[in-house]
């Protein structure tokens, strides 16, 4: 069982907080899913903060600052300095964007940023892609855990690129992997854990679901199931049909 | 830069992206003066972090940039 930087997730979800039509559907989502890691963000102050944050340590599950929004290594670096000092974690999940439409990663900005963070002592939990050479050099940087993407985020289109992400998965056996991004349904969240990750991080596709608490559940489930699939060895696919009833033993008609 | 009104020195910074006028000399001060005295809030200084352990000993000067930042939801 890979860990998160020496903790054990209770469940292999991790929910997102934004984007829901309320803060009690957002409650309700967690609860009914189990998730055991929220993330959060930082912005500026305008009333509403406090109020949010008595909230999400209510929820009583670890807190995932991001660095959402940040476009160079500078502004992550200074933004998981404050989320450090506010949320009261080392944890911080790294984004660094480099293009606006697909909010893809910049993986210049987020090695030289990662490089930074982990000899600040961070833990930091890279938003990348399912690039085998930035992987390889982000855990040279310290990262123990890896977040490569499914899809754009926001997208709800699943895993884009199954073999990508199933050499990854493969490459670092012992690096926790967590799928984030781009699910849109629990079948995309199953697949992710039956391929071998250690966990699925979400957000649109609970929130912007027309029953939110539901869809987390549904989530929660798949995730499971997934992960109990991959645990139990699945058989492999053949081209062929193999009949499941015996053969032998059929009456001549 | 700074100037006076009604016998009080005011100095302008930017707080948040907008521009503020305030007595205050240092970041602790100038932050309770703006309503934050109580607030749990995360500090940066022309995009440099500041802890709130240094906010006392933080000189601000004209034209400063100030984010003060709060939790908010994410993704």
């Amino acid at each position: 069982m890979r860990d998160f930087y020496g903790e054990t997730l209770q469940t292999p979800m991790m929910l997102g907080t934004a984007r829901f039509p309320s803060p009690t559907m957002m409650e309700a989502a967690f609860r009914s899913s189990g998730a055991s890691v929220a993330t959060v963000s930082l912005r500026r102050e305008r009333g509403a903060g406090q109020a949010f944050w008595e909230m999400v340590r209510g929820l009583g599950v670890h807190l995932l600052p991001n660095t959402a929004g940040c476009h160079s290594a500078r502004e992550a670096i200074t933004t998981a300095q404050m989320a450090r000092e506010y949320f009261g974690t080392d944890w911080i999940k790294l984004e660094v964007i480099g293009h606006a439409d697909t909010l893809q990663p910049d993986p210049f900005g987020l090695l030289e940023a990662a490089e930074a963070l982990c000899a600040d002592g961070f833990k930091v939990f890279p938003y990348t892609t399912e690039d085998q050479v930035l992987a390889a050099r982000l855990i040279d940087a310290g990262c123990r855990v890896l977040m490569p993407w499914g899809a754009p985020i926001g997208s709800g289109m699943g895993l884009n690129n199954i073999h990508g992400l199933r050499t990854l998965r493969a490459a670092f056996p012992d690096v926790a992997m967590v799928v984030d991004a781009g699910l849109g349904l629990p079948s995309h969240a199953a697949q992710a854990m039956e391929l071998g990750f250690d966990a699925i991080l979400l957000n649109t596709a609970v929130a912007e679901a027309e029953d939110p608490p539901t869809m987390a559940r549904a989530f929660a489930l798949a995730a499971e199931a997934g992960a109990l699939a991959r645990t139990s060895g699945p058989m492999i696919a053949r081209d062929m049909a193999v009949p499941s009833t015996p053969v032998i033993g059929k009456a001549w008609l | 830069m700074q100037q006076v009104t009604w016998g009080i020195w005011f100095m302008k910074i930017e707080v948040n992206g907008e521009q503020q006028a305030v007595t205050a000399t240092h970041l602790h001060e100038a932050l309770a003066e703006l309503g934050w005295g109580e607030a749990r809030v995360a500090t940066a200084l022309n995009g440099s972090f500041v802890p709130a352990a240094t906010r006392g000993a933080t000189q601000l000067s004209p034209g400063d940039r100030l984010e003060v930042l709060t939790a908010m939801q994410g993704g």
